[in-house]
């Protein structure tokens, strides 16, 4: 490892994709996804600190869909390593292709052996992963690092040379550097704790359920031919199930198919009968089905 | 600016929250991105780059309000710092803070219940007006008026600011309003919000959120049907909860204005909800303890498991290594090792769920059961001076909170009085279940061992240690409490493997962790 490939301080950002907190909240709301003040802002903030953001939260709540919708918004192509348990260098990062490498050598039976040497490690061997295909990118990519929980503890330390530095070191190459600093997002859904060197080197982002006026203009831009009435009077029902003590509370797209479920069936308003019967949708357990069903159509309150 | 944020990121470090110096430096630097006007943007920047657990947020959001608090509009963010001090300056600024909104109040805040231009019934009623009206910039006028008038905040009193939340919440009788506005809303005088959308009062008040169309027009209805009056409840409690932290924010703001941000800091420091003593958990923590124990027993689970696989290479599988060799010509190019399984340990906990320690029971019992696929079987016993086994209550049940609710309502605990009795409680489980304890059996014994000056019957203790693997004694008590009053931790622990203070959900987690 030679002097150069250290770095210091911080990633010299690019060009500024935004040009300010309204602007990328504007931006997203024209591809369909509507932030809060706190999305918008970590946006931004990542693209001026050129630093990855790690996105967590319950599960269906607009994680991966952020990553997606800021690759529409800047014109950007979406690089996505789907995280899963045994992911390893080969999967993420780069792998030699031996079987072209075999055939160069037999290729060349004749060569001096310095030479082949020297041949079968370049970069025409190389084959890139999601990783090392974002940094080598010459156009601006969006890198989508997707439930990082599911790796173990280990393979993580895989990611913190990108995370930090942005170049990936290969042995037998040299250091490979990002030609264009990428928008790097990392989802989480919780299931263990991160390390906190990987934490350390990201921004942090915790997208909770919305409040009722997001949740209600979410469902109106993605659902197509709702009234606004129904619209309304979803999320405010979805809101009261959230109170409840469920096991899994509905989320944000489960909101939606049962939106959009309701339009599909004609329902201009519900009622209990009809909320009852198209929980499913919204919950997944039988215990909450009930007991949603329950709540919401039994208790006369006795005031 | 960053002398600012210097002391902000203390505060934080002392509030537990682990703030590296490589955080500090990028929330340094997202500063200089964010234009300070914006108090929101700020807000998320700085915890974007300092909070990295959502578990944190509401500590970080309280000592942030608490460092950037606003004194008013004329005021910079970045001078909060030295307007704080000096008598003078902290009345203007309360003044100025209960005079601007509605422009009619004249209240000294920072004396208390000074002049008011109103009475307390226009303040009643303005306030049902704001909570029907849902208008946001209406309810915090009406919050910071009755901040000034029914909290009585003295200046210079070194308090967090939990009294005059009581009291000016006690003063607005909220749970009035909340039936006063469903009654109103009942007998027709406005439509339900829950079909003609929110903000339609009766004074024609817009709120914030009225996109929905009013077409289906229902006025005059009388009767609702129970979905209907569910969401309206939800939707004006919701409002009441908003005017609720808008109360709190205003008393915190002129806490901040009288004593600096420092002081009041130090007093509103509360512990992260990981490290609340559960034994004496208020109820706002109790919930925040619940909401943390389910993510946490999935980790703990998710975690034990990969241990169990991943564990640690035994010794050499020579079987295994010479069949692998034959892909390499017979020559063992990769030694192939057998991994240990290590046996599953039984676990028996025998808990006492006394109103002293309950609620450190059911967290044990709940985390117990929430991993018992990492142990071959798990046994409870719960007693108050009777016992009774409760292992039934969690067979085929997928949510271990709803048996611990019915071990609250169904066990057979009671024998006398209801007063712990750990001598008898003990004696009885070993004449009726003492024969299943085998060597590979591991008892947690839960509790306080206050004993109410009954007999200890340690001899139980000391049976149950020769015939068990391990004998464990968890105290929910701080360890210098133990063995004053009624308490004979002392007398049974000698004859337990190890007794363990087991105050908070930490303690409780890598408790139950290395157990498996």
């Amino acid at each position: 490892m030679t002097a150069d490939t250290i770095t210091s301080g911080f990633p010299v950002a690019g060009e500024p994709r935004f040009d300010s907190i309204d602007a990328v909240r504007q931006g997203l709301a024209s591809v369909d996804y509507l932030a809060d003040e706190g999305i918008a802002g970590v946006v931004y903030l990542a693209d001026r600190l050129a630093k990855p953001v790690l996105v967590e939260g319950p599960a269906g709540t607009g994680k991966t869909e952020l990553a997606k919708s800021v690759a529409r918004l800047t014109g950007c192509r979406l690089i996505r390593l789907q995280c899963y348990e045994g992911l390893d260098e080969s999967k993420a990062l780069y792998e030699w292709n031996y079987k072209k490498q075999l055939l160069r050598i037999q290729a060349g039976a004749d060569e001096a052996w310095q030479a082949l040497e020297d041949d079968i490690f370049s970069e025409e061997f190389l084959l890139a992963r999601p990783l090392l295909e974002a940094i080598r990118s010459p156009d601006p990519v969006v890198l989508l690092i997707d439930e990082v929980d599911r790796v173990e503890l280990e393979t993580e330390a895989l990611l913190l040379e990108i995370l930090s530095e942005y170049q990936v070191s290969i042995p037998e190459l040299g250091t490979v550097r990002a030609t264009q600093i990428p928008l790097v997002f990392l989802t989480s859904n919780n299931t263990r704790e991160l390390s906190e060197a990987l934490k350390r080197r990201c921004l942090y982002l915790h997208i909770d359920y919305p409040q009722l006026d997001r949740e209600r203009a979410i469902i109106e831009t993605r659902v197509p031919g709702i009234s606004a009435a129904l619209a309304d009077q979803v999320a405010r029902i979805v809101r009261s199930l959230r109170t409840l003590e469920l096991k899994k509370l509905p989320s944000v797209s489960e909101t939606l198919d049962w939106a959009r479920t309701l339009v599909v069936l004609g329902v201009e308003s519900i009622d209990a009968e009809q909320a009852r019967d198209t929980l499913n949708i919204l919950l997944k357990y039988r215990t909450d089905i009930d007991r949603a069903a329950k709540e919401l159509a039994g208790v006369e309150l006795a005031d | 600016m960053l002398d600012l944020l210097t002391g902000f990121v203390a505060e934080l470090r002392a509030a537990g929250i682990p703030v590296s110096l490589t955080e500090h430096l990028d929330a340094a630097e997202a500063m200089r991105h964010i234009p300070l006007e914006d108090r929101e943007g700020l807000k998320y920047a700085l915890g974007a780059s300092l909070v990295k657990s959502s578990t944190h947020w509401r500590a970080y959001e309280t000592t942030f309000e608490i460092y950037f608090s606003l004194r008013g509009p004329e005021y910079q963010i970045g001078d909060s710092d030295f307007e704080s001090d000096g008598d003078e300056s902290e009345d203007n600024e309360a003044a100025k803070l209960a005079g601007r909104g509605t422009g009619k109040g004249r209240g000294r805040g920072g004396g208390g219940g000074g002049q008011e231009g109103m009475t307390s019934e226009e303040l009643a009623e303005l306030l049902y007006k704001a909570l029907l009206g849902s208008n946001d910039a209406m309810i915090a006028a009406v919050a910071r008026h009755a901040v000034a008038r029914y909290a009585g905040m003295e200046p210079g009193r070194p308090v967090g600011g939990t009294y005059y939340l009581y009291r000016t919440l006690r003063n607005l009788d909220l749970d009035g309003i909340l039936t006063r506005l469903l009654d109103d809303a009942r007998s027709g005088s406005m439509s339900p919000p829950a079909i003609e959308g929110p903000g339609t009062g009766p004074d024609g008040e817009s709120g914030s959120g009225s996109g929905s169309g009013s077409e289906s027009g229902g006025g005059g209805q009388v009767t609702f049907t129970a979905l209907e009056e569910r969401l309206l409840r939800d939707e004006f409690q919701s409002r009441i909860d908003q005017l609720r932290r808008e109360i709190e924010n205003e008393i915190r703001r002129r806490l901040v204005a009288d004593r600096g941000s420092e002081a009041l800091a130090k007093s509103l420091r509360k512990p992260l909800p990981e490290d609340v003593d559960v034994m004496h958990a208020t109820r706002d923590e109790m919930v925040l303890l619940k909401k943390a124990l389910q993510p946490l027993s999935r980790k703990l689970a998710v975690r034990l498991a990969r241990k169990r696989r991943h564990g640690r290479k035994g010794p050499l599988d020579f079987r295994s290594t010479v069949r692998h060799s034959l892909s390499t010509g017979g020559v063992p190019l990769e030694p192939k090792f057998r991994y240990p399984r290590p046996a599953k340990p039984e676990i028996v906990v025998i808990a006492d769920i006394s109103g002293s320690v309950a609620s450190f029971a059911r967290f044990t019992l709940h985390l117990v059961h929430a991993i018992s696929s990492q142990f071959s079987k798990v046994r409870s016993f719960v007693f108050i001076d009777g016992i009774d086994e409760v292992t039934r209550f969690f067979e085929n049940v997928d949510d271990p909170s709803d048996a611990v609710h019915r071990i609250n309502t169904e066990a057979d605990v009671i024998w006398v009085d209801g007063h712990s009795d750990y001598g008898h409680a003990l004696t009885v489980f070993w004449e009726r279940w003492g024969e299943e304890i085998n060597p590979r059996t591991s008892v947690l014994l839960l509790g306080d061992a206050r004993n109410n000056y009954h007999a200890s019957q340690a001899w139980v203790v000391k049976e149950l240690q020769d015939r068990a693997r391990r004998v464990y004694w968890l105290n929910p008590e701080p360890q210098a409490y133990w063995n004053s009053g009624d308490s004979i931790v002392g007398e049974y622990g000698v004859h337990c493997d190890s007794v363990i203070e087991c105050r908070t959900l930490r303690q409780l987690e890598r408790f139950v962790g290395d157990l498996a």
